[in-house]
């Protein structure tokens, strides 16, 4: 298997490059009307088939590597170091992103799997996809020769079959947890998925693409893969919360900031592609934001295996950070280069009229979106920058990117109220206050109620940014809610529908624009659950048969501590009954594993989680004096809210991606009796 | 009429103007009494202990370092109560964290000397995006030629046609 597999990925290597370079010269000879030994159309299409071939090629190198797994091959070295015998099944299929090789063999299947899909496509528009499919098959020549001369996942064990180990080393005890088999896999695909809008993109651009129609097919990719990237950055934050075992959810981890830059870009994105849809403004802004966003794809990537900045993600470093800068230097340089040429063919339709408009919202959300992106970079780079001046790795964690980056977060969420209160083109400062009564009131009487609720907005940061974000909600919600109510009034007036059925309807007259608002009110509910932290409480105590820990309104008691053993690992674990009021409710039984292959303890943490708060319990492990478990307790406010609003975001995309009710079908279901053209304008301007 | 006077007053009451002069006096109120500083032990502990980071290289907050048996947070823990306990002011605290662990020990840059850029560098891009993206607003607006109004009786059609463009997202 380890030869097939190496062959695999040779062989993909080749067509790959094939794709590269026949699709090139067929581009070039299409452009100039160069007439070659083929006809550019066939070169093109053996260009295309090509690629298509290659993504059967990568499958196959990604079989043998599981097969390798399954079959417990340790003649392969990455199965050794990261696989053993006694391992579950499931988590042998972590062996395609447990280490460095198979991480990048799973991206170069993923990247060969987008463009297989891309090119079977082809019809959408063949000469854009061509281009498209040219360009992805360069990306692919990369990753390909990184698997095939840097980072290889088929090389053999050292000292030939005789030194092979009856067992494995084992997997990381930490990816050991059901969430780390989907998690990721969705990052990975947000994170290859950017590739996609990059290739249209640079290609749009090369070939001087006339009209808006690639803007149309890059955006619904882009949403495709931010889609993807916010899942994947859910269950990052899901699996850390519920497996580190230090009560939260998100470090500002390198690892983790890699992976928000490029999804503040493709947010920002957009929102501006929007702008460019409708009014044919910002289209130098657009290509950079996508360059951006799949530049910052690879830059995280490039800092998080360089062992350039440390991360709690160790697993991850390797020797091919030089080949990552290479590759960034080349994309950059590609980038620069096509828009100095093409920059004329971006020139903007329209300009901004209004400070007080739709347009200028958006700018100034894509400034802080891109200020935001640009905060999180300084931070994870300035490690670097103060060793360079000052001689040392200056610290940046969460206590600088809370003073930072949560102001702007703040902004941000502010605008999210504003945004849908103003008219494209213009609105009137007294239209504006008019709509902002009602939102801003709403906001005033939360701040009021919490602080009649003891929240003191004056003890500290934390509690402030809270009450703000708090406030806020209350402010966007309102807004959100407003607009809505507004659009299904007008179409229930005219339909005699109820008011849900006719939100239901107005949502679906224009998917974009409500299933928009429905991803802001995930945003805004994810935020009340993030504001939850500033009121997070613990307690720690080393626990005998009948000792008890309060905390809030519960009282735990040990009932008993207990081991236990299997082939995997050996456990020990407290049983705890929980009391409220005095009344037992339930029992929760934190744990901690020692897995025998890789050696290494790993705590499992117990979770009751409930609309108001988390009981987190974790097993700290025994006082080597006293011989008794350490149990931490953690109440942490509102968490599930977080995990709510991720379903609510991921519903509301889904809503965007849907196509809109034609407009045959509103006329059957709005409109029986002939309207003036007066009431039908209000019925298309606040469905639409 | 009685009625519709009352309603009008109340009205004006929570008129845009009013609702937002009471948000920026609740706001400036909250600001004034968020000057006065942190002064319980136990808060001062975790305010603290969340400013140092453990080094037994775990890359965590000091108190949230979970390592089963770690050798480095328990004692650094003690010295931040021992010290919080003796009266310390936070600035001697972080001071002597520092000189026994070094510079690294910090979760965050110190606002002083070449770190001072740490915190600047963010607020400049910040007001530098924003001033940017006014001027050019004010370029835009300077150059833009207002549109003739549409005649209304014929030109229906096309006012619907662009009222739907512009609101189709």
């Amino acid at each position: 298997m380890p030869v097939f597999g190496s062959f695999a990925l040779l062989l993909a290597l080749v067509l790959a490059g094939y794709n590269l370079v026949a699709g090139a010269v067929a581009l070039r000879q299409l452009t100039t009307g160069y007439k070659g030994f083929l006809s550019a159309e066939r070169l093109a299409e053996t260009a295309r088939r090509a690629g298509l071939a290659s993504f059967v090629t990568v499958t196959c190198a990604a079989f043998a590597l599981l097969w390798a797994a399954f079959s417990n091959d340790f003649s392969v070295s990455y199965i050794l170091h990261h696989s053993n015998r006694a391992l579950p099944g499931p988590y042998k299929f972590a062996a395609l992103w447990s280490g460095q090789e198979g991480s990048l063999l799973l991206w170069a299947w993923l990247l060969a799997a987008y463009g297989f899909v891309l090119r079977l496509r082809h019809k959408v528009d063949v000469r854009l996809t061509a281009f498209a499919s040219t360009i992805l098959a360069g990306i692919q020549v990369f990753f390909l020769l990184l698997l095939n001369f840097a980072a290889p996942p088929f090389a053999l064990t050292p000292g030939g079959a005789a030194a092979v180990p009856a067992d494995g080393f084992g997997l990381n005890p930490l990816l050991q947890y059901p969430e780390m088999v989907i998690h990721p896999p969705m990052l990975y695909l947000g994170y290859v998925g950017f590739s996609v809008p990059f290739a249209f993109a640079l290609g749009a651009l090369m070939m001087r693409y006339p009209g808006e129609k690639w803007i149309h097919i890059t955006r619904r990719w882009t949403m495709v893969t931010w889609l993807f990237l916010t899942c994947g950055i859910a269950l990052g934050m899901h699996w850390a919360y519920a497996v580190l075992g230090w009560g939260g959810y998100w470090g500002w981890d390198p690892v983790e900031n890699a992976s928000l830059m490029p999804w503040l870009t493709g947010t920002a994105f957009l929102h501006s592609v929007m702008m460019q849809e409708k009014r044919g403004m910002m289209k130098h802004w657009n290509v950079w934001l996508i360059f951006s966003t799949f530049m910052l794809s690879i830059l995280g990537t490039l800092l998080t295996r360089s062992g350039l900045v440390s991360s709690v993600h160790a697993f991850s470093e390797g020797p091919i950070g030089n080949w990552f800068v290479a590759f960034l230097v080349i994309i950059l340089v590609v980038c620069l280069f096509t828009f100095i040429l093409q920059r004329d063919h971006l020139k903007s339709e329209h300009k901004l009229e209004a400070l007080v408009s739709r347009e200028s919202s958006f700018l100034f959300n894509n400034i802080l979106l891109l200020v935001s992106c640009f905060t999180i970079l300084w931070g994870t780079l300035f490690p670097v920058l103060s060793e360079y001046f000052q001689g040392f790795k200056q610290t940046v964690s969460a206590p600088y990117y809370n003073r930072v980056a949560v102001p702007i977060a703040m902004m941000l969420l502010f605008l999210t109220g504003i945004g849908p209160l103003l008219a494209w083109r213009s609105s009137s400062f007294k239209g504006l206050r008019k709509n902002l009564v009602l939102p801003a009131a709403a906001g005033l009487v939360t701040a009021l109620v919490l602080m009649l609720f003891k929240v003191r907005p004056w003890q500290d940061a934390g509690m402030f940014y809270s009450w703000v974000c708090y406030t806020l909600a209350a402010f966007v919600i309102t807004a959100i809610s407003a607009e809505f109510l507004r659009g299904a009034a007008v179409i229930s007036r005219h339909t005699g529908k109820n008011i849900p059925a006719s939100m239901f309807l107005l949502c679906r007259r224009n998917t974009r624009r409500y299933g928009g608002y429905v991803v802001h009110f995930g945003i805004v509910v994810m935020f009340i659950g993030l504001a939850g932290s500033a009121f997070n409480r613990s307690v720690e105590k080393e626990m005998s048969f009948g000792q008890s820990i309060n905390i809030g309104p519960y009282t735990l008691v040990n009932q008993s501590n207990t081991q236990d053993s299997n082939p995997n690992f050996d456990t020990e674990y407290s049983l705890l009954d929980v009391y409220r009021g005095g009344v037992k409710q339930f029992q929760m039984s934190p744990e901690r594993r020692f897995y025998h292959a890789s050696q290494t303890p790993q705590t499992m943490v117990a979770n009751h989680t409930t609309l108001a708060w988390d009981l987190y319990v974790v097993y700290e492990g025994k006082n080597p004096d006293t011989d008794l478990p350490i149990i931490k307790v953690f109440l942490n406010p509102l968490v599930m809210w977080i995990w709510i609003g991720v379903g609510i975001i991921i519903a509301g995309t889904f809503v965007a991606l849907t196509p809109n009710l034609s407009a045959a079908l509103i006329a059957r279901r709005v409109i029986a009796a002939p309207l003036s053209a007066d009431t039908e304008l209000e019925v298309v301007q606040v469905g639409s | 009429m009685k009625v519709t006077a009352q309603a009008q007053t109340i009205l004006n009451f929570f008129s845009a103007d009013a609702v937002l002069r009471i948000l920026g006096m609740v706001l400036v109120s909250v600001v004034l009494f968020s000057m006065t500083a942190v002064t319980d032990p136990g808060a001062r502990f975790n305010d603290v202990g969340h400013r140092l980071m453990c080094t037994c290289s775990c890359n965590q907050v000091l108190l949230e370092c979970n390592h089963v048996g770690c050798p480095i947070s328990g004692g650094m823990r003690d010295e931040l109560q021992a010290r919080i306990d003796h009266g310390e002011n936070d600035d001697l605290v972080l001071q002597a964290f520092v000189q026994k662990y070094g510079a690294v020990v910090l979760a965050a840059p110190l606002t002083k000397g070449f770190n001072k850029i740490a915190w600047v560098m963010p607020f400049l891009v910040l007001v530098l995006g924003f001033l940017g993206a006014a001027l050019l607003i004010r370029k835009w607006r300077l150059r833009t030629v207002a549109m003739p109004a549409l005649p209304d009786a014929e030109g229906s059609e096309e006012r619907r046609a662009r009222i739907r463009k512009d609101t189709e997202l």
